[in-house]
């Protein structure tokens, strides 16, 4: 059994190895299997099981607990649109409406060709500009009908590639500062700090 | 009654509604309320969980510095001084809001559900419930049932999201393989789709859900709960002896609910007991008019279980069933009324003691039997026929004078044991509810095992160390523990455990100090199958003498053999854990007349009823056992059976044993007759009476008697009530037991005898939410303790110390030395073989179940991955495993928890329509250990 | 600073186009304050903060001094920043993770070091893939940097620092459904007593857990001393502010400002701020302090921005959001809209929550849809009241966390604000604002 391909293992095992307890790097191994295949299949749920020392029942359970982890497949590209109340007051809901007629999806459909999945998020933090519009968790700011469906035309072109990778990447930078400090370590310096303060 | 003023130690007073109680301190509002006879409703909540204060059904006013607050009673806890309200208005909305929440989402289809009548929610609306619903939207729609597994179906519509199944998969069993999916309205429990939810114990679910939500196969639309009729019992599938309430319909049984007995079961089953009960109806299942493809369906094969909806057929003579005595007439059997029956078996065994002496009978089996059938049969066995040639166990346990000899330790006891050594094979497999009360000693921090076994078992990962060994490595092991160093029998693959593991377990053992022993439990059973009991005997033996303050809880998990080994069936003993010589004289002014002298155990009988010659057995009684399914070498079992004169067999299913029977009576088995049983521990607790034994069988004790009266000799015991009267007088370790102290003293949860040597804990009066459907057993079996003022309580619990044995009673047992046989050394071409158990096997009682049947795996031959690798043999390759005795043609399968140099096959297993039981071809009962080789077709 | 001239305190790197960059950290004062606190013992460091009375800028509004206080001592603590933020309408941790992720960083050390931490955990919500990164960014350059890891600027203290993402469920904002959800595990909040983090946290470990915006706060108040910060603001309510401002307003967006002198008619209309309702239109109402606040009118303008003072007032400042209605808004699509949020949030521990969420939604849902009955308003009221009896403000928690008392105060404030509104909808049989 082996899910993860070789690059994505090594990064598996590193995950694992920043938290005082395996568990911990239960849902940043999920988006891990996201970067790999866009969505949580159920044989990456099985190793993430197997990774971090629970059942595939467990991972299931708690990876559909979370929006962002998807256990049905997505399209390369998922377009979240805000109706929460700042973008409502903006025009939230036409914006999603004129999106599920561009796409020719309803909400939370994907698109026949595999390219679009059309999302209504709750409030994404970015209400000075509503409506708001993440793709792939990228903030496009893409607030009026017209600039939807110039983002659309461009994504579906092969465009903006650089800032929006394809869904199921998070975090392009990877960890190079130092690992965790050793648990024993830890005790070892604090006693010799109490030693200190007596 | 005086208001107490300030309690004792311990305790917190504090006001409830308005009245002075007290509490232990730290105890939950909820518990505590329930002691003080304030019930508050609940539904997550469940005393054999940890609260979670989910479902908020609970809440209670509080009054705290800032004032009376809502706070659920599962979770606060009682403190000095403190005021609960459960009965103002305030409370009274909010629960009703709850229960109108609760009801929004749930659909209506009570009188379809099988919960329907004995539902919690159901009870509680109407007690606490709203009228007219507000709820005009539409309700949360879910597909419809989906099955869990083969035996549990859940319906997401009527959860309630209590997280009670949840909790019990990954808090109790330790298998969370369900858990809730998804979110807020959304939130369902799940299991991962290829992964079906196949605990052992996935049965507790259905018990303990408080809604119709989880549901069981076997028991789906078998039965209104109004219909049922219930009544106390234990459950005999296991030697824990878990304490059941028993129900059935139109003298059917259709469910068995766990009762929570503190010391013995927590209120969990597993599932084998719990639905093996399909084995004593007997019925063939016939599929209705909604199975899945109209096919009819029949006993023992699998049947699409999630879609059964099938109705069952209470046949004429049942298939699954003895209900006729029938004689032998030629190559056949007919039916013979009881008197011929009877007349044809004494006439046979009359000729064969008459001709040969007493010594060419003997008397196999009795772990089936009731302690007082056990006790009629012992009788007539040994005082009437007059052999001592006796075993209970067929070639599976371990010499019952060292285990009857042994200072016995409670299940709670062994819990709190700060170090057990456990020697023997999986107790999951064997006996599954001391596995879950072992690993929550373990968990709790209670308790360190090191476990000495010849693979990984469940509870290997819970043991502090564990230790593997090969076939004859025990005695050298235990030697070790004991703080003998000395080698480990040598072995080319070098030994199965490291010095380093084995100064661990000493280090640990040494480490619990206690004066000789004394904090050390020793758990033991039989670690395999394939080698001689001398091994394991002789290691246990070790530690009794190396450790003179331990204490022992044998592991023999056959039904009642502990009952059947008190009642002497064994031997070399006599009842009452009396040995053969020691009693000789009180059971002679007793019974007239005992054996001769110390008789053949069953490996023995077989050898020598199969080679005949002087002296030898010729003839066989089979007291419900079957040698070729239960003796684990076949071989010998088949040449002893033919080889016998005679044998007469009394049986409650039908066996491959039959065929050779000259006369066969059909007895009632378990909820068909009244008695008592005895469990690994020695707690002696009621076995009730739910159903009229079917067409002509007899309750076990009744055979013997009349069999005694055939052969001219009054056994005098003309009734349970009688025969437990006889056992109070003769048999010393149940001196001064009166069944009558299980309703007066013990609540559910027995006594352990000898008396006096472990008091019962106070018994929790039951909580009809904690089991629903269990409810009204107070009415119809025994009172709960906790009604009891405390003072009637220790009047009661003193009579249960009784005066010592006068004059010429039997002196206790003394430990026998037991010395193993000398071990061959390995070969460099053999594999050595081990056979362990496991849960669903090839019995009678799951293969008579209809529901179980299809879970019992198939043989495989398991070996250390690099063994199978050396070999050149693949996982999952078929191949040929030779020895001595025979060949079977099985899977390969590699498992990392085997020694290297060790090939497992299981005992009892499902195999190819008409083959052998795969170990039991392969296994020489004779010899010390049993080499194989493994070879690729 | 319009209004005030109180400093810029977590805002002050932000109109830098490269804000987020060490290089533009470290020029403008970054690790300072780090250099600062290491030469102090780490009971003066927590000192400082103690005088600052810097109140958590999370929600709840606890002094963080305080909080630190009751750290319960043991051999292994924690230190967990909390910058999930999901509230509707909050945006000020996306602005300050994105654009001033070091900041963050460094309020976190100094932090653990006065709580003498070696591990903190910064939870950044999984939707902010840029701050994300920029947040692992910047624990890369602090390692690089020497101020992170072993042996910190030579002082002795080591720290490490692991940025973990959520994965987008609003209620892992709560503290301890974070922490579990930092477990592996999915986010249902724990019952207090007996799990108050500062006893039984991460891991069963005591722990600390604290906003972006109060870490952020940090660096400040020990380079400028706790007093400094204290003598900002007013009442309990001292130094700077992040708001929140968005809806119906000229220049939605986050302004820092001084607490309690500054007003929300200031930061509505206050040109440098909202600079006014746009289209010139009439303030109808405004949400104060989160999707959970009760409403305000008009009349509430001139509440200055402090804790107490907004308290007192029958609502919140809560976490610093303010979203304004203009008299266009239909108040049943808003309640309805804020209803249907908690629904979709609930994590379903809590039978309240759970399902008296949904049921509020779909007759808020009804009602703006034309499906209303006049005995509908009396339902909503009363079926709030089951979730949190009595309906007032601050509410009585009854369920877990206080996710599920959140849901009433919207309802009954819009209700009782605008009950007209509703019986109209009821009578013509949908909304009136088409
Ligand atoms: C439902 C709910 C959501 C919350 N969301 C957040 C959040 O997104 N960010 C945050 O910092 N605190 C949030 N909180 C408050 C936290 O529980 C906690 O009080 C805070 O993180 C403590 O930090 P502080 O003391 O620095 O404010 C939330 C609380 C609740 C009950
Ligand atoms: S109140 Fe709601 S969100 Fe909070 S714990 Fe209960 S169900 Fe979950
Ligand atoms: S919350 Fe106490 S029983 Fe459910």
């Amino acid at each position: 059994m082996s899910y993860f391909n070789a690059a994505m293992a090594a990064r598996a095992r590193q995950l694992v190895s920043l938290y005082p307890k395996a568990r911990s790097a239960l849902v940043p191994l999920c988006h891990l299997a996201q970067e790999q295949d866009g969505w949580l299949r159920p044989e990456a749920m099985e190793e993430i099981a197997e990774l971090v020392g629970v059942t595939p029942a467990e991972v299931r359970g708690t990876a559909s607990f979370y929006d962002m982890l998807h256990t049905e497949p997505v399209g390369r590209y998922v377009v979240s649109i805000c109706t929460n109340i700042a973008c409502l007051l903006d025009g939230a809901a036409e914006l999603l409406d004129h999106a599920s007629e561009r796409l020719g999806v309803p909400v939370g459909g994907t698109t026949a060709d595999g390219v679009f999945t059309l999302e209504e998020a709750e409030c994404l933090a970015d209400c000075d500009h509503p409506p708001c519009v993440q793709v792939n968790h990228r903030f496009v700011r893409t607030t009026t009908a017209d600039a939807f469906d110039r983002l659309i035309d461009e994504l579906a072109a092969g465009g903006r590639t650089e800032e929006i990778p394809p869904h199921g990447t998070l975090v392009r930078i990877r960890r190079s500062g130092g690992l965790r400090v050793p648990p024993d370590e830890i005790a070892r310096e604090r006693a010799q700090r109490a030693q200190g303060d007596g | 009654m005086a208001e107490p003023q300030a309690g004792p130690p311990g305790t917190v007073t504090f006001t409830l509604d308005g009245r002075r109680v007290t509490g232990r301190e730290g105890e939950l509002v909820i518990s505590a309320a329930e002691r003080a006879g304030v019930y508050i409703p609940r539904f997550c909540y469940h005393p054999r969980l940890a609260p979670v204060g989910m479902c908020r059904m609970c809440l209670v006013e509080v009054v705290g510095p800032r004032g009376a607050t809502l706070q659920p009673a599962c979770i606060a806890t009682v403190e000095e001084g403190g005021e609960i309200v459960t009965d103002s208005p305030k409370v009274k909305k909010a629960q009703d809001g709850i229960l109108e929440f609760l009801l929004i989402n749930h659909p209506l289809d009570c009188p379809v559900c099988d919960k329907g009548g004995e539902c919690p929610l159901q009870d509680q609306t109407l007690a606490y419930g709203p009228g007219e619903s507000r709820f005009v939207e539409e309700k949360r729609h879910f597909a419809k049932p989906i099955a869990l597994s083969e035996l549990v179906l859940l319906d997401r519509e009527r959860c309630i999201q209590c997280g009670r199944c949840t909790r019990f998969a990954e808090e109790v069993a330790g298998e969370a393989q369900i858990d809730f999916a998804g979110r807020g309205e959304r939130l369902e429990v799940a299991m991962f789709p290829t992964r079906p939810f196949t605990s052992y114990f996935s049965g507790n679910t259905v018990q303990i859900c408080p809604v119709g939500a989880l549901t069981a196969t076997p028991y789906r639309f078998t039965a209104r709960p109004w219909d049922l009729d219930q009544v106390e019992s234990t459950c005999t599938t296991c030697a824990v002896g878990c304490r059941v309430a028993v129900q059935s319909s139109a003298n059917r049984l259709t469910r068995l609910l766990g009762l929570d007995s503190e010391p013995v079961n927590h209120s969990w089953l597993c599932d084998k007991g719990r639905f093996a009960y399909e084995a004593v109806n007997g019925d063939e299942v016939r599929a209705g008019p909604a199975a899945a493809d109209g096919r009819p369906v029949t006993l023992g094969s699998s049947h699409p279980r999630g879609a059964f909806a099938g109705e069952v057929i209470e046949t004429a003579s049942k298939v699954g069933r003895v209900t006729e005595p029938m004689v032998r007439a030629g190559d056949r059997h007919v039916r013979a009324g009881w008197s011929r029956a009877l007349a044809e078996a004494a006439r046979r065994l009359g000729e064969v003691r008459a001709a040969h002496g007493p010594e060419a009978i003997a008397v196999l089996g009795g772990g089936r039997l009731t302690n007082e059938g056990a006790y009629a049969w012992t009788k007539l066995a040994k005082a009437v026929l007059g052999t001592d040639s006796v075993d209970a166990q067929l070639g599976d346990g371990l010499p019952a004078e060292l285990v009857l000899a042994l200072p016995r330790a409670t299940i709670d006891e062994t819990c709190s044991a700060p170090v057990v050594v456990l020697i023997g094979g999986d107790v999951r497999e064997e006996l599954p509810v001391l596995f879950l009360r072992l690993r929550r000693a373990v968990l709790d921090g209670r308790t360190r095992i090191v476990e000495v076994s010849p693979r990984s078992t469940a509870l290997t990962q819970y043991a502090a160390v564990s230790l593997r060994v090969r076939p004859g490595d025990v005695p050298a092991v235990a030697r070790i523990l004991a703080g003998q160093p000395g080698p480990l029998p040598s072995h080319p693959a070098g030994p199965a455990c490291s010095p380093e593991q084995l100064a661990q377990a000493r280090a640990l053992v040494e480490a619990a100090g206690g004066e000789a022993g004394s904090s050390v439990v020793v758990a033991y059973g039989r670690s395999s199958l394939a080698e001689d009991p001398s091994f394991d005997a002789a290691a246990v033996s070790t530690l009794a003498v190396a450790w003179p303050g331990a204490r022992f809880l044998p592991l023999l998990r056959r039904g009642n053999v502990h009952g059947a080994l008190d009642m002497g069936m064994a031997p070399g003993i006599l009842p009452g854990r009396t040995s053969l010589e020691g009693g000789r004289a009180w059971f002679v002014e007793h019974w007239g007349s005992v054996p001769r002298a110390r008789g053949k155990a069953a490996t023995e009988v077989l050898q020598s009823a199969a080679e005949g010659g002087p002296g030898s057995v010729r003839a066989l009684v089979l007291v419900g056992c079957d040698p070729l399914q239960d003796f684990p070498d076949a071989a010998l079992a088949a040449r002893a059976l033919a080889g016998a004169e005679v044998v007469v067999a009394v049986a409650g299913h039908p066996s491959p044993a039959l065929d050779h029977a000259d006369v066969v009576l059909p007895v009632a088995v378990a909820h068909e007759r009244p008695g008592t049983t005895t469990n690994i521990e020695g707690r002696v607790t009621r076995l009730g009476q739910k159903l009229v034994p079917p067409g002509l069988a007899w309750p076990d004790w009744t055979i013997a008697t009349a069999l005694a009266d055939e052969l001219g000799y009054d056994l005098a015991i003309g009734s349970v009530t009688e025969i437990a009267e006889e056992i109070e007088r003769v048999a010393p370790a149940y001196r001064g037991f009166s069944p009558g102290y299980l309703d007066q003293v013990s609540g559910h949860d027995g006594l352990v005898v000898p008396l006096g040597t472990a008091d019962a804990p106070p018994v929790a009066p039951i909580d009809p939410m904690a089991t629903p459907g269990i409810g009204q057993v107070e009415q119809q079996g025994a009172p709960p303790r906790a009604g009891l003022t405390e003072t009637v309580e220790r009047e009661l619990l003193a009579a249960l110390h009784p005066e010592p044995a006068g004059e010429g009673a039997p002196a206790p047992m003394r430990r026998p030395a037991v010395e193993p046989v000398a071990l061959p050394p390995p070969d460099h071409y053999s594999l050595r073989l081990v056979s362990t158990r496991r849960l669903y096997d090839r019995s009678s009682a799951v293969v008579g179940s209809p529901s179980l049947e299809p879970l019992v795996p198939p043989a495989r031959a398991l070996a250390n991955p690099s063994e199978l690798a050396r070999l050149g043999v693949q996982d999952g390759e078929r191949v040929r495993v030779t020895s001595p005795r025979g060949q079977v043609v099985l899977e390969a399968g590699a498992d990392a928890g085997v020694p290297k140099g060790v090939l497992v096959v299981e005992f009892n297993l499902a195999e190819p329509a008409g083959a052998p039981n795969a170990a039991s071809a392969l296994i020489d009962a004779t010899v010390p250990v049993n080499d194989v080789r493994l070879e690729t077709l | 600073m319009p209004l005030t001239d109180a400093p810029r305190i977590v805002t002050a790197r932000l109109s830098y186009p490269d804000s987020y960059t060490i290089e533009r950290f470290l020029e403008t004062g970054g690790y300072q304050a780090l250099r600062k606190a290491l030469t102090m013992t780490p009971a003066e460091v927590a000192a400082e903060v103690d005088a600052a009375s810097l109140l958590g800028r999370g929600g709840a509004g606890f002094p963080a001094g305080r909080k630190w206080s009751m750290l319960k001592p043991d051999p292994v603590t924690y230190l967990v920043v909390n910058g999930d933020e999901s509230e509707p309408a909050t945006f000020k941790d996306h602005l300050l993770i994105e654009r001033d992720p070091n900041q963050i960083l460094e309020g976190v050390i100094i932090s653990a070091y006065a709580l003498q931490v070696t591990q903190a955990f910064i939870y950044v919500r999984g939707e902010f893939a840029l701050g994300l990164e920029r947040m692992e960014q910047a624990v890369n350059d602090a390692y690089h940097h020497g101020a992170l890891g072993r042996n910190i600027f030579s002082s002795g203290f080591s720290l490490d620092v692991v940025v973990h993402p959520g994965a987008g469920a609003y209620i892992c904002g709560d503290e301890t459904a974070l922490l579990e959800s930092l477990e592996g595990k999915r986010g249902f909040p724990r019952i207090k007593p007996p799990y108050y983090p500062a006893v039984i946290g991460l891991y069963g470990q005591p722990t600390v857990v604290n906003n972006v915006e109060t870490m952020a706060n940090i660096p400040w108040i020990v380079a400028n001393g706790g007093k400094a910060f204290a003598a900002l603001g007013g009442g309990r309510s001292c130094g700077t502010r992040m708001f929140a401002l968005s809806g119906h307003v000229n220049r939605p967006g986050a302004y820092e400002v001084e607490m309690v002198k500054v007003t929300f008619r200031d930061l509505i209309y206050d040109p440098q701020l909202g600079a006014g309702v746009r289209g010139g239109r009439d303030l109808l109402a405004f949400i104060p302090g989160g999707a959970s606040s009760p409403w305000f009118g008009p009349e509430h303008l001139d509440l200055p921005l402090g804790q107490d003072e907004v308290g007192q007032a029958g609502s919140m400042l809560g976490s610093g959001s303010v979203v304004v209605m203009d008299s266009t808004t239909c108040p049943v699509r808003a309640a309805w809209r804020i209803t249907r949020f908690f629904a979709r949030e609930s994590c379903g521990q809590c039978t309240p929550c759970r399902e008296g969420s949904g049921w509020l939604e779909r007759i808020l849902y009804r009602i703006e849809n034309g499906g209303g009955r006049e005995q509908d308003l009396d339902l909503l009221l009363d079926v709030c009241d089951n979730i949190s009896p009595g309906v007032h403000w601050p509410p009585e928690q009854t369920t877990i966390c206080p996710l599920g008392p959140s849901i009433p105060p919207s309802i009954a404030s819009s209700l009782g604000r605008f009950r007209d509104d509703f019986l109209v909808h009821i009578k013509d049989g949908g909304c009136p604002h088409g």
